[in-house]
């Protein structure tokens, strides 16, 4: 009994933890109203807010239309029909999801830019000078929605077409019958059956789009976290960028809340008996849908991977570089480290929430894994300013008793980057060992009980067989997705402590695209690994499909 | 001597009573079940039996040393009972040899491998070693659960809804096959179910349990025919029970007529009472003067079951071999055919001495058709 109640207790501190960042942006917010201090955010509001705002709405939109646009038309070609290449396409169309935004954005400006292979090409075709013609610029508002809809459609494919998938053959026979032709009966049932999981895939997006840094930064886009960064870095203003961050936040909740509400009484599960014949497409219908499916693919993963490919052998003495391997080192340390802290975090919490399901519990565990939706950045401020101040005391209080100031042992070392990408990616973990745990149904452990096994032995002969998949895709996914964590990298890393990520955004930063090649495709390849996951758990799942909350986002 | 059981138990979530004072005996080798609704309390009383669920008070024996009170709950693994899962739970990460002998965990390797041959060809699943769960119908799944249960050789096996899952063909076969299995092992069950023909094809014994009350505790044949309470005449097979009233002399007027029974005398008079008319109890007779219309009629394959309105307007139920037919809206007599009778008090409860002596009954003559007078 004290056991439990102390266990309970570490489960609720858990949540709180998890909620600092968000409670001290909350907090300043709250400050912000009570002491009506409104001068920073009134000089905010009169020179920047409005055009974050415009852009972020822009590129929202814009992102949604193109994910939503790229996503379903993908998804319903190679669910409902037949044509060459549609198996391979199937699991290929998720390969977007390794690449991280920014470094498409990267490649993208190193093919299109002016001094790039395409307009080179066009000059030497036609004779061109500079000044001679016009060329759309990659580095723009409409850059970015490009850039972001291509990496980002997976996510409205994945949900979208297990949607798909699990739609009965009754349904679509039934509109037939009724007189409507395949055209009509994708528009007037499979369209509307599949709003739910459109919505949720297109909401993924959106936060994901929120949440970007590289991307606008490097296309000059000003966003709210572009707006954060440098209201804090270039402006030392730290009020300020905590009341935008406030900001973003608002923009994230209300999108959870669009969503909740889009889907509030959709409940379109349909018991899956038979699923529906595909149309085999023959002639030009088949060519058509082909080049329908490629071409996204094509641009969101086969020439940005052929770019940092052809960057990286033009740039093969890094590979030899001790410097670019201690890169490597830590970044890969780091992924390991956090991704070992972060799923014992979640076995915790998933047992704790199994076996002790009181309300106070599962509201604890349930605010735990919100993490996902705050933009790391968001977290990095918060986290920092919460940080510094501990950090402060400390210093204060070791000078008074020792003598001794320790520096910052908070916020300036890994302590911090470990702390951030607990909060984000917590919920990545926790929702993939809570699938895992609901597997291992609780008749189960009292089959095991009732046939002479002792408490711990069931978790030994049976949790564990049990669950090591599912511990070892958490750590897969929290690893890889802290290795992409690119602003909340950047803003919290120990001095002279650099990644892969870093390294990459540096390169770029400085215009020297072509040495941010190796770290890219590194961070590639590694990304792979969760994609080729996620395409296995989708094409075994192809009777059961995957359910939403099931599904979490893979890129950071 | 008594394998199990159960003294005045009860066992409450918080103030929410869901078993209240059931106690209940099972002997050695016998075969019990516990029927009800569902949410009457009849698996909160499975799992306190097995050790999942601790007692508010009462006690429960178990080869008469006792293993729950409401201070102590002997730890499921050390009971030496088996049970047997509405979900099967079977071990997805195991074989069908693996999962049979999981919990033989003393015996030795050639034990195993004899015990589980043995099951094996018990259930009628010889040669499936090395298959795992998944790759087994549901029907397989469920035989391979109760093996794995009877391996250990339990000194009893509760099953929990064991067929529930199964479909209805399936069940029935399986219920008889699963009996048979018991009595060959020489085991002790206890069985949960909803499904009153899984209990009359499986128990010895059997009882129904409402809002966590055990009304009854009996054979099969009892519970049919002797109910000792309402609301057990109602849940158990098809059924009609009549309102009447206890008369001066000692007998009980009812829709059916005059009913007379020695019984009766013992009842004051003026009584309100009712009484149970199974379909069996009425026959078809083209000259009684007891007559109603036909409302509608169930095929039954052998037999059809007819539901009657009588003149009073009250609805009976009576049973008619398939190929003597009638049709829906005749008017038809019928002729009271009692062995005994069973009567309920106002309170629900049987009232006694209405078995051994079938009672006589006189229709009423001033009740007449309403079909014929029009």
């Amino acid at each position: 009994m004290r056991f439990n109640l102390w266990r309970q207790l570490t489960l609720i501190a858990t949540a709180v933890v998890i909620g600092v960042p968000l409670l001290v942006i909350c907090w300043s917010v709250l400050q912000l109203v009570w002491s009506n201090d409104t001068s920073t955010l009134s000089h905010l509001w009169a020179t920047v807010v409005p055009e974050y705002i415009r852009h972020s709405i822009i590129l929202l939109v814009g992102v949604a239309a193109g994910v939503i646009t790229l996503g379903v038309t993908t998804a319903w070609l190679t669910t409902a029909c037949r044509f060459p290449g549609q198996r391979i396409l199937s699991w290929a169309l998720l390969l977007p999801l390794a690449m991280p935004a920014y470094i498409t954005a990267y490649t993208y400006t190193g093919m299109l830019d002016f001094a790039g292979p395409v307009q080179s090409t066009l000059r030497d075709w036609f004779g061109w000078g500079y000044g001679d013609y016009w060329f759309p610029e990659i580095r723009s508002l409409g850059g970015a929605i490009v850039v972001l809809s291509l990496v980002l459609f997976p996510y409205v494919y994945l949900i979208t077409r297990a949607t798909f998938i699990q739609q009965s053959a009754t349904t679509l026979e039934a509109g037939r019958s009724l007189g409507l032709n395949p055209w009509q009966c994708f528009l007037r049932l499979a369209l509307p059956l599949a709003r739910p999981a459109i919505v949720t895939g297109a909401t993924l997006a959106l936060m994901e789009t929120l949440a970007d840094y590289g991307t606008v930064q490097y296309f000059g886009v000003t966003t709210f976290t572009t707006g954060i960064f440098r209201t804090w870095y270039g402006l030392g203003d730290l009020q300020g960028a905590l009341q935008l961050a406030g900001m973003l936040l608002v923009a994230v909740i209300l999108l959870i809340f669009i969503e909740r509400w889009s889907r509030r009484q959709a409940r379109y599960d349909q018991r899956n008996n038979r699923p529906a014949p595909p149309f085999q497409l023959n002639g030009w219908k088949a060519i058509a849908a082909s080049i329908a499916c490629w071409l996204p693919l094509l641009f969101g993963f086969i020439l940005p991977a052929l770019q940092l490919t052809s960057w990286s052998i033009e740039r093969s003495e890094v590979w030899q570089d001790p410097e670019f391997w201690q890169l490597t080192m830590n970044s890969f340390g780091l992924a390991v480290l956090a991704a070992v802290l972060v799923v014992t975090m979640a076995l915790w919490l998933a047992y704790g929430r199994r076996q002790i399901p009181t309300k106070i519990v599962r509201t604890s565990v349930a605010f735990a894994g919100l993490g996902y939706a705050i933009p790391g950045l968001v977290i990095a401020v918060g986290l920092m300013v919460f940080l510094t101040s501990i950090d402060h005391v400390i210093i204060a209080l070791s000078e008074s008793w020792f003598g001794v100031n320790p520096g910052l042992l908070l916020s300036g070392t890994v302590f911090a980057l470990l702390f951030a990408y607990s909060v984000r990616f917590l919920s990545v973990s926790l929702q993939t060992i809570q699938a895992g745990l609901g597997e291992i149904r609780p008749s189960m452990d009292e089959a095991a009980r009732i046939q002479g096994y002792k408490p711990l032995q069931v978790l030994r002969k049976i949790h564990l067989p049990l669950l090591r998949p599912s511990v070892l895709t958490a750590l897969i996914l929290v690893g890889v997705d802290v290795l992409k964590e690119l602003p909340a990298t950047l803003v919290l890393r120990p001095f002279d402590f650099n990644t892969l990520a870093v390294r990459a955004y540096e390169m770029a930063g400085d215009e020297r695209l072509a040495d941010a090649g190796p770290p890219a495709l590194m961070m590639v390849l590694v990304g792979l690994i969760p994609v080729i996951l996620l395409s296995r758990a989708m094409l075994k799942s192809q009777q059961s499909a995957l359910k939403e909350q099931e599904f979490v986002p893979v890129t950071a | 001597m008594s394998r199990l059981q159960l003294d005045n138990i009860h066992i409450s979530f918080g103030a929410l009573h869901i078993v209240r004072g059931v106690t209940l005996e099972l002997k050695q080798g016998e075969i019990g079940c516990l029927l009800g609704p569902s949410g009457c309390g009849k698996t909160t009383l499975l799992r306190a039996i097995a050790g999942f669920q601790a007692l508010q008070s009462g006690f429960i024996h178990i080869d008469d040393s006792s293993v729950s009170d409401e201070k102590h709950t002997l730890a499921p693994e050390q009971r030496g009972v088996g049970m047997v899962f509405q979900d099967f739970a079977l071990f997805p990460h195991l074989n069908v040899e693996d999962n049979i002998s999981f919990g033989m965990r003393k015996a030795s390797a050639i034990e195993r491998s004899k015990r589980v041959d043995e099951l094996l060809d018990r259930i009628g699943l010889p040669g499936y070693h090395k298959r795992f769960p998944h790759e087994l119908s549901g029907g397989q799944q469920q035989r391979i659960a109760l093996a794995r249960a009877l391996a250990p050789k339990p000194r009893l096996l509760l099953l929990d809804e064991p067929f529930s899952s199964l479909d209805a063909e399936l069940r029935e076969r399986l219920a008889v096959e699963v009996r048979e299995l018991l009595k060959k092992e020489g085991i002790t069950a206890l069985l949960v179910t909803h499904d009153q023909q899984e209990a009359f094809a499986m128990a010895d014994k059997a009882g129904v349990m409402y809002q966590g009350e055990l009304l009854q505790w009996d054979t099969p044949y009892q519970l049919y025919h002797q109910p000792k309470h309402q609301l057990v005449a109602d849940f158990i097979g098809h059924g009609v029970l009549l309102q009447g009233t206890v008369n001066t002399e000692g007998s009980l007027a009812s829709p059916l007529g005059m009913l007379e029974h020695p019984s009766l005398l013992q009842i004051p008079a003026g009584t309100p009472v009712s009484f149970l008319v199974r379909p069996d109890d009425l026959v078809p007779d083209p000259t009684s003067r007891l007559r109603g219309t036909i409302k509608a009629r169930g095929f039954r394959g052998a037999h059809n079951l007819y539901t009657i309105e009588l003149a009073s307007g009250v609805e009976i139920l009576t049973l008619s071999p398939s190929h003597e037919e009638f049709t829906v809206g005749a008017n038809i007599g019928l002729r009271p055919e009692f062995d005994h009778l069973v009567v309920f008090a106002a309170d629900h409860c049987e009232l006694p001495g209405f078995h051994d002596q079938a009672p006589t009954v006189q229709p009423l003559p001033t009740v007449l058709p309403k079909t014929q007078s029009a």
